[in-house]
């Protein structure tokens, strides 16, 4: 890998995986993940990068049989997030996501916000209230929702739900945001306000995203990472993957002769 | 080309004649589907407007003031309705926690294995035993062994047992209804298993579960062959004592024990008379019944809908 001088947020470390019923969805991934950067994950459909994203939060856990193989080590502690003696709800108060098609609950657009809070038991009425704010600010849309903010949130757009579900993610102050597909389910306008707030919330916090769409990863990522059949192809500096990739494959699925 | 033309004209006319064949069925299958429909729809209505044009003579004020009597035109339905309500309040102060929380529990904690499924299969099967079943089981249980008398506490049980099947199902269904990225998101942001469901779970399957319990609640009035069982009693001219008075301590539990009768019984026992007279009492019985099973039902289906109103997935 080339030279780089942003440490590394969390690695995966020869990371296998296998869901219920004994598929092999992941074989021996290893890829750094490098602080307040953004990571993107490429490749055709089933190649294993949802899964893969969605082992930084332990939610395999949610469903009986699947099995890990292998650690993702967060830095500075060094703590193997997929070591059995950790607990997932840990691992989820760290690193939070947004998901594929935007799921807001169906409450407020405070108490969307205010639940991780109330979840981590912040009880103080003045302090949810700032932290709300600088979330939704965060997320770019407090101006849109400030004067409604005990509306239900299923009366927002599509694109401002998805935003709203980023402001849930960023209220808890994570080390990492995981994003499985963000824009999958929004129009183009939508999605540039995503993409933009993205790149905006580099500054503040570790990215990994998981896309379907070259261009975006090319747009708003530093790294990317090219998998296929559940393996980690390649993976560099989003700038030399997209103009000269090392392997053919990749070459072959960037420029769309494959995939 | 105009030999061309008119063979495309042809072959049109054949399809056109081919979509009429088989719009045919269509309206074959619709006009099966309608008398079908007739056949249930107007018999029971049938049935409804028989009970109501032999009963209404009797449907006034005094019917629900007045206690049973000798004489038909003075006898009343007071004791009936009170027990009714009384059991009902046993039925349901038992069956909801129960049923929800063994719901809950299945849906949300309970490992998937072949011993959940058999428990699965089990608890729908319930809520196809015959009611007397649950009788028979009751007089052993709750009369002989626990020794709780043939009282309202015992038929409120009773009936609990009864229509525990049916509030377990409606909360399993109603949470399985809840789509798994809501789910999902409250776990991603840490919430543990017992937050999931207290927060989101048992909110949002609220309406589908009021529902199941509503119509869970509307069987167990008209319920009849267990509360034989167990030993209802057919005449009673006293009210049970009231669960609150106006001096402390304000409640009082000894109506638990009390003897009691519920309107299907009075119905029965009406019904069962040679004297002319009180088969209109039992009609008159027979339309309080079924308004108040359609009362129950339609709150059931407005709750749901306005509950539902609120939540789009």
């Amino acid at each position: 890998m080339q030279p780089n001088n942003a440490p590394i947020k969390a690695e995966a470390r020869n990371l296998s995986f296998y869901y219920n019923g004994g598929h092999k969805a992941l074989k021996d991934v290893n890829l750094p993940i490098y602080e307040k950067k953004i990571t993107a994950l490429i490749g055709p459909s089933g190649c294993g990068k949802s899964t893969f994203l969605r082992c930084f939060n332990r939610m395999h856990d949610l469903y009986p049989g699947n099995q890990y193989e292998g650690e993702i080590v967060m830095h500075p502690d060094n703590t193997n997030i997929l070591a059995k003696g950790v607990d997932p709800i840990e691992v989820r108060m760290r690193i939070s996501m947004v998901f594929q098609k935007p799921n807001p609950f169906p409450k407020s657009i405070y108490e969307n916000v205010a639940y991780g809070l109330r979840v981590r038991g912040e009880t103080n009425k003045r302090d949810m209230d700032n932290k709300v704010e600088e979330a939704l600010r965060g997320a770019a849309i407090w101006d849109e929702v400030k004067d409604r903010l005990h509306e239900v949130a299923f009366n927002l757009s599509g694109g401002q739900q998805q935003r709203l579900c980023i402001a849930r993610a960023l209220a808890t102050d994570p080390e990492i945001m995981l994003f499985d597909e963000p824009t999958s389910a929004l129009d183009p306008i939508a999605t540039a306000s995503i993409e933009e707030l993205m790149s905006e919330l580099k500054d503040k916090v570790t990215i990994l995203v998981v896309t379907h769409n070259m261009q975006q990863a090319a747009r708003i990522s530093d790294y990317t990472a090219y998998m296929y059949l559940g393996e980690l192809m390649e993976f560099d500096d989003t700038d030399i993957m997209f103009t000269k990739p090392s392997r053919r494959e990749t070459e072959d699925y960037i420029t769309g002769k494959f995939g | 080309m105009s030999e061309q033309q008119a063979s495309t004209l042809k072959d049109l006319d054949a399809v056109r004649a081919m979509i009429r064949r088989h719009k045919l069925n269509d309206y074959i299958f619709a006009l099966i589907g309608l008398l079908a429909l007739m056949v249930g729809l107007l018999t029971l209505l049938t049935l409804f407007v028989d009970l109501v044009m032999d009963g209404y003579t009797r449907l006034n004020a005094g019917f629900f003031t007045e206690f049973p009597s000798r004489r038909a035109a003075h006898a009343g339905l007071l004791s009936a309705w009170v027990g009714s309500m009384l059991v009902m309040m046993v039925t349901a102060v038992t069956a909801v926690p129960l049923g929800v929380a063994a719901g809950v529990y299945l849906e949300e904690y309970a490992p998937k294995n072949w011993f959940s499924d058999i428990i699965e299969i089990n608890v729908t099967n319930l809520a196809g035993v015959p009611s007397i079943i649950y009788g028979l089981l009751a007089l052993g249980l709750f009369v002989y062994i626990l020794d709780l008398g043939q009282s309202i506490l015992t038929a409120g049980l009773t009936l609990a047992l009864l229509i525990l099947p049916v509030v377990i199902v409606a909360t399993r269904e109603s949470i399985r209804a809840i789509p798994v990225h809501i789910r999902e998101a409250a776990y991603a942001v840490g919430a543990t298993k017992w937050q999931v469901v207290s927060d989101h779970i048992l909110h949002y399957s609220f309406g589908g579960i009021l529902t199941g319990i509503i119509i869970g609640m509307a069987r167990a009035l008209g319920e009849t062959a267990p509360v034989i069982t167990i030993g209802a009693l057919t005449f009673i001219a006293f009210l049970p004592p009231s669960p609150v008075s106006t001096e402390p301590p304000f409640l009082n539990f000894e109506w638990l024990s009390a003897g009691f009768t519920v309107l299907p019984i009075q119905m029965f026992n009406w019904l069962s008379r040679p004297d002319q007279a009180f088969h209109v009492n039992a009609a008159a019985t027979g339309v309080v019944i079924i308004v108040v099973t359609l009362l129950m039902n339609g709150t059931a289906i407005w709750l749901r809908y306005r509950i539902r109103k609120n939540i789009k997935w």
